[in-house]
């Protein structure tokens, strides 16, 4: 097992990043740092970029300025992707799987194919693989499921054996697309509370994408806020306040703390073509239940 | 007949097995295709009075490789399609000229047991092998990417010359099977066993033996049924691969029905 970083070490750090897709400024200087043991909320509305964003961190889209550092080593510069070694440092949940019904494949395979899945030869059976597998398996609270073929099982559970498949080579950084997006909301809750124990128990580094940072406030250490390409990053407290998230969308905007949860709509000035282009919910009164 | 039944196993052998991941990637459609492309490349050979094989596998690979190329970015299906009715619209044209070698066609279509003969023995145990070591040095990354697409590899490195190397072993499979259960029923031979193979466990490499498996049983049984009865060997692969994939779902179903039956009691 690679040392885990200690808590607080950085694992990511994103630098200056621009990058241009088909002549547009996708994501214009983007800038953050992950720490070991940290939980990071990437939130944004839809188009923002937050995808964009994760792809530049795996290394499949390189930056047109800036560079990102993974694990202190570098990853991918604007010269060009970094070397293949991000690959083992980083886990990545995708953020929409379709499963085949009819695969013969149990969790247990599909963790065990997170271990050693990209490498070439036929799978020696190892009793301390067996072991490495079905303990991941209990980590995500998944063990009664080792034995299910993967096709049948329910949103939240493939989530969990997911996270064990990206989990299970120790990576320092875990990155998840939009994780919650077709959860229930106890579903949601489960995976959020599993990734912030993860978080603590083993050291790694969550990065988390998703457009509704309600569920993700109680166990966030850090947000990254994305809009139309530009982020603001810190506390939870720092970053979501008028000010800041106004000068990102370049309109106003405002920050409403209902009970518990905080809502993000357009403010009585906002242009609301731009808000439309920028994803950001219709003002209260027609508004989803739903903050940004 | 002995070294049909020899070339007849180890066709079996390789269908069973890039058949298994055919099914699993949900490429069908290019074992369908290939193995007619490939008859376009029998029916050039015959016409210029090459070597059959030759022509089945230069077609083959430059299919496979044609498909890999257009499905590069975007979708596979479409990419199939094209080069399938470009090789088929070949096809035809050879042969329209060279129609006086029909029987030979046919039997390139259909199957012909007795159509074996002892040279091909040899090139068959050689592609034979070359397939079943490239299939166990990229079973896994093959398996990993069938669940998870694209996910599989975040990073997309290996992933055009996974694709391309698995094409290429489609093509090989085609060209051996081909001279042997005929280009049209070939179809049958890579996706029965397999698709039978998936209902009856839930393990990703016992499946793999098990089609593999299946398919010996399927090809054996037709070649014996072939040889006693003069039939085409296309015709009982076709109905004995659809048999075993018809007895798999109904095994599952009744298992399932059984667990559940189980479970409330
Ligand atoms: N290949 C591409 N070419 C051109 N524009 C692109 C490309 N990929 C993404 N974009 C654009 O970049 C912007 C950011 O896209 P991205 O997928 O990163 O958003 P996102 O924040 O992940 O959105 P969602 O919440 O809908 O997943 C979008 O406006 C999108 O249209
Ligand atoms: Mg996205």
């Amino acid at each position: 097992m690679p040392p885990v970083p200690a808590r607080g070490a950085q694992v990511l750090s994103v630098e200056g990043v621009h990058v241009w897709l088909s002549g547009r400024e996708v994501l214009h200087d983007v800038g953050f740092e992950v720490r070991a043991g940290e939980f990071t909320g990437l939130i944004g509305p839809n188009g923002a970029g937050k995808t964009t964003l994760l792809r530049v961190i795996l290394g499949l889209e390189p930056p047109a300025q800036g560079r990102v550092i993974v694990g202190g080593g570098p990853g991918a510069t604007s010269e060009g992707a970094g070397p293949g070694r991000t690959a083992e440092r980083v886990g990545y949940v995708p953020q929409k799987v379709v499963v085949d019904p009819d695969l013969p494949l149990r969790a247990r395979d599909l963790v065990s194919l997170g271990l050693d899945g990209h490498r070439l030869g036929i799978p020696l059976r190892n009793r301390g693989r067996r072991q490495k597998v079905d303990a991941m398996l209990e980590a995500v609270d998944a063990g009664r499921l080792a034995d299910a073929r993967i096709g049948t099982l329910s949103g939240g559970e493939l989530q969990r054996v997911l996270i064990a498949h990206a989990l299970v080579s120790d990576p320092a950084l875990l990155l998840l697309d939009e994780p919650l997006a077709n959860l229930d909301l106890r579903s949601e809750h489960e995976v959020v509370a599993l990734l912030a124990r993860l978080t603590g128990e083993r050291g790694v580094a969550v990065l988390l994408s998703a457009h509704d940072m309600n569920p993700l406030l109680p166990v966030m250490d850090r947000i990254v806020y994305l809009a139309a390409g530009r982020a603001a990053s810190g506390g939870t407290d720092e970053v979501v306040r008028e000010e800041v998230l106004s000068e990102l969308y370049g309109h106003q905007v405002d920050v409403l703390h209902v009970r518990d949860r905080i809502l993000v709509v357009a403010g009585p000035h906002g242009p609301r073509e731009a808000d439309q282009a920028a994803g950001l919910p219709e003002p209260p009164g027609r508004t989803r239940s739903r903050g940004v | 007949m002995v070294d049909t039944l020899w070339v007849a196993t180890l066709v079996a052998m390789v269908a069973g097995a890039v058949g298994f991941f055919t099914v699993l990637r949900g490429s069908t459609f290019v074992a369908h295709a290939l193995p007619q492309t490939a008859f376009a490349g029998a029916a050039g050979a015959a016409l210029l009075g090459a070597d059959p094989l030759l022509g089945i596998g230069t077609f083959a690979v430059a299919s496979a490789l044609g498909v890999g190329w257009l499905s590069r970015r975007g979708r596979s299906d479409v990419a199939t399609a094209l080069v399938l009715v470009l090789m088929l619209g070949l096809g035809g044209l050879f042969l329209a000229l060279s129609a006086q070698y029909s029987s030979q066609v046919y039997s390139l279509l259909f199957g012909e047991v007795l159509g074996v003969s002892t040279t091909q023995l040899g090139p068959t145990a050689g592609l034979t092998a070359g397939s079943l070591v490239a299939l166990a040095l990229l079973g896994r990354p093959l398996l990993l990417e069938a669940v998870l697409g694209a996910a599989a590899d975040p990073r997309g490195r290996h992933r055009r010359w996974l694709e391309g190397a698995f094409l290429v072993l489609v093509a090989v499979a085609t060209t051996m099977s081909v001279p042997v259960v005929g280009a049209l029923l070939m179809f049958s031979l890579m996706v029965g066993p397999p698709a039978a193979a998936r209902h009856l466990t839930d393990r990703p490499w016992r499946a793999l033996l098990l089609s593999m498996g299946l398919a010996l049983a399927t090809v054996w049984a037709s070649v014996a049924a072939a040889y006693l009865s003069n039939w085409p060997v296309g015709f009982y692969v076709g109905v004995l691969g659809a048999g075993v994939y018809g007895t798999g779902r109904l095994w599952a179903a009744r298992r399932r029905r059984r667990r559940g039956a189980h479970l409330a009691g």
